[in-house]
């Protein structure tokens, strides 16, 4: 059994935001990076499933500048057996199946039988890489997973549909799936986990150019208008608490 | 046929009400290009439901109809609308930024090497490119906006997010009803999806609650939460979260408020220590009155509240549920 995990790595959340000259993005130079928070609870599954079916190998997969080695030797660190680094520097100008195709053509050579991915990205969230990956590569998916069970020859796995409702699903084997968060608790790296991810193999491979122009361009990003005028209230906290109980007592009408 | 084409989500021939808001957008989409907007709805007997269709304002309303898509599969789906759009040739699909809709449009734009642009918030078009139209998405939680284009040619692939467009804008015509038989067989569809089903009992129904105490990330640990408690009492309120606090377990997810828990509108929300991503908005944007306290000033939840704090939850709420037991005692 060979389970492929494909991580993205993005700016921390709490990052502050400067958007950059050309107005296109952000400026990169004051960030940190960080495993992308749904691709954290997929690498998690696997390393559970791999815990439940013994003789199981968990390949991590992040495309990106050398800067995402970090994020695959983490990892490591917490248990994947070997990590495929796709160095790729124009990322950004990919579109999502350009991205997916320099996925696929690293992860179709490794013949996975599952490929596990979060179901977005905290930073673009277009929420759509691992199911078009699934397609360049011909086999089922399925999305916002919060359970993966092995059943025969296939899956059983629970899928999060709206308001509370859910699903079970059954495929066959090899799959794709995008892994919802709060489906299983995440792992801290260990000490012993560190020390072993440092001779663990990370391989290098470089990303075939683009083999076609991106069809969506993100022209410009800005920070968004305010949809209502908030009255910001202000002072020390005593003074702030009494203004929102005055709000609360005369014009919400709760109190 | 050009024009806009928007395909419409039902589940045992009842609509997702966010068709409506997706066929809204349609509409007007096309006004803006001058083309015109057929709809189709897909099932393994959706006529009844595109001759409900037929009373809007649209060109053709397509019922995709086979027996092998009574149940949703993304297979099913794929296939079948692929071989629509193939024969209709729109310049823009638009769907309902749903979760099924997530499930399969990416595949589906695969077909056409397109990228579907998910989760728009707004469309707009500038005079001098009126056939280039504008859609906003958010990035980064929603800390920034950010414009998309498509580059032709087409079909263009969008899916538009809940609460963007309002159902009750669709306009009223005629459209012609035609039924769409794809060619599909049952080895095509790789899945085998069960019956939904609801895991709680739903004991908490935050909905019919007037007040509600949400909080979120900012609140650090589980050990903290007994701060958000004691002003949720004082206020007579509910208690809610956003995903990430019940992701930890810290309360159950029947306490979860978004576009994966529950949508409230009370006449009180107060958002304590969350961000704003647009998954949580969709939840409570419907509050008569949003009360956020945020130690980030540019926290996107300030865009929807109508009274803001930026500042440490950790030393304000302690306060506000001091003031709010004396101003009741």
């Amino acid at each position: 059994m060979k389970i492929v995990v494909a991580i993205k790595q993005v700016p921390e959340r709490d990052a502050p935001i400067h958007i950059a000259a050309d107005g296109r993005w952000i400026e990169e130079g004051d960030l940190n990076y960080t495993i992308n928070e749904p691709d954290a609870y997929a690498l998690e599954e696997a390393l559970q499933l791999k815990e439940k079916q013994g003789d199981a190998e968990v390949v991590v997969v992040s495309a990106g500048p050398e800067r995402v080695q970090s994020t695959l030797r983490e990892a490591l660190a917490k248990g994947a057996d070997r990590a495929i680094h796709i160095e790729c520097d124009d990322l950004s100008t990919r579109d999502t199946l350009g991205v997916a195709q320099v996925l696929a053509e690293t992860i179709k050579a490794e013949s996975p039988d599952l490929i596990l991915t979060g179901l977005q990205s905290d930073d673009l969230g277009l929420g759509q890489t691992g199911v078009v990956l699934a397609e360049l590569l011909g086999i089922p998916h399925a999305t916002i997973i919060l359970q993966v069970e092995f059943s025969g020859a296939g899956l059983k796995v629970k899928r999060e549909l709206e308001d509370g409702w859910f699903q079970h699903v059954e495929m066959p084997l090899p799959a794709l799936l995008t892994i919802q968060s709060g489906g299983n608790k995440l792992r801290y790296a260990t000490l012993m986990g560190i020390k072993k991810a440092k001779t663990k193999e990370l391989k290098t491979v470089l990303a075939a150019e683009a083999s076609a122009a991106a069809t969506i361009s993100m022209e410009r990003v800005y920070l968004p208008e305010k949809q209502k005028k908030t009255e910001m209230l202000t002072g020390s906290p005593q003074e702030i608490a009494a203004k929102i109980v005055e709000k609360l007592k005369f014009e919400v009408r709760v109190i | 046929m050009s024009g806009v084409l928007v395909v419409m989500e039902q589940r045992s021939g009842a609509w997702n009400r966010m068709s409506f808001e997706a066929l809204a957008a349609g509409q007007q989409l096309a006004a803006k290009l001058g083309a015109e907007c057929s709809a189709a709805v897909v099932g393994s007997d959706p006529g009844a439901l595109a001759t409900e269709l037929s009373s809007k304002k649209l060109k053709k309303a397509f019922a995709v109809q086979h027996a092998l898509l009574g149940i949703y599969t993304s297979d099913g789906y794929v296939a079948a609308l692929e071989q629509l759009i193939k024969e209709e040739n729109p310049d823009f699909v638009l769907l309902p930024h749903t979760y099924q809709v997530r499930d399969y449009a990416p595949a589906l734009a695969t077909r056409f090497q397109q990228v579907l642009i998910s989760d728009v918030i707004g469309i707009r078009t500038e005079d001098d490119r009126a056939d280039s139209p504008i859609f906003v998405r958010q990035l980064l939680q929603g800390k920034l906006n950010a414009d998309y284009r498509h580059i032709p040619p087409g079909p263009c692939f969008v899916s538009i997010q809940a609460g963007t467009f309002r159902a009750d804008a669709v306009e009223d015509g005629t459209a012609a009803t035609e039924t769409f038989s794809p060619r599909l067989s049952p080895d095509q569809i790789r899945n085998k999806p069960g019956e939904p089903f609801r895991e709680s009992s739903h004991t908490v129904d935050l909905t019919a609650a007037p007040v509600i105490v949400s909080v979120g990330r900012g609140i650090g640990e589980e050990g903290n939460l007994p701060i958000v408690e004691e002003l949720a009492k004082a206020l007579g309120a509910e208690l809610a979260a956003s995903r990430p606090i019940c992701d930890n377990g810290w309360l159950p997810m029947e306490r979860q408020v978004g576009s994966s828990g529950q949508t409230v509108s009370p006449k009180l929300y107060v958002a304590i220590g969350i961000s704003g991503a647009i998954q949580h908005l969709v939840g409570m944007k419907g509050s008569k009155a949003v009360l956020a306290i945020n130690k980030d000033e540019n926290a996107p939840i300030f865009e929807i509240a109508d009274y803001g704090v930026a500042g440490d939850l950790f030393e304000i709420v302690p306060e506000l549920t001091k003031a709010i037991q004396t101003a009741k005692s």
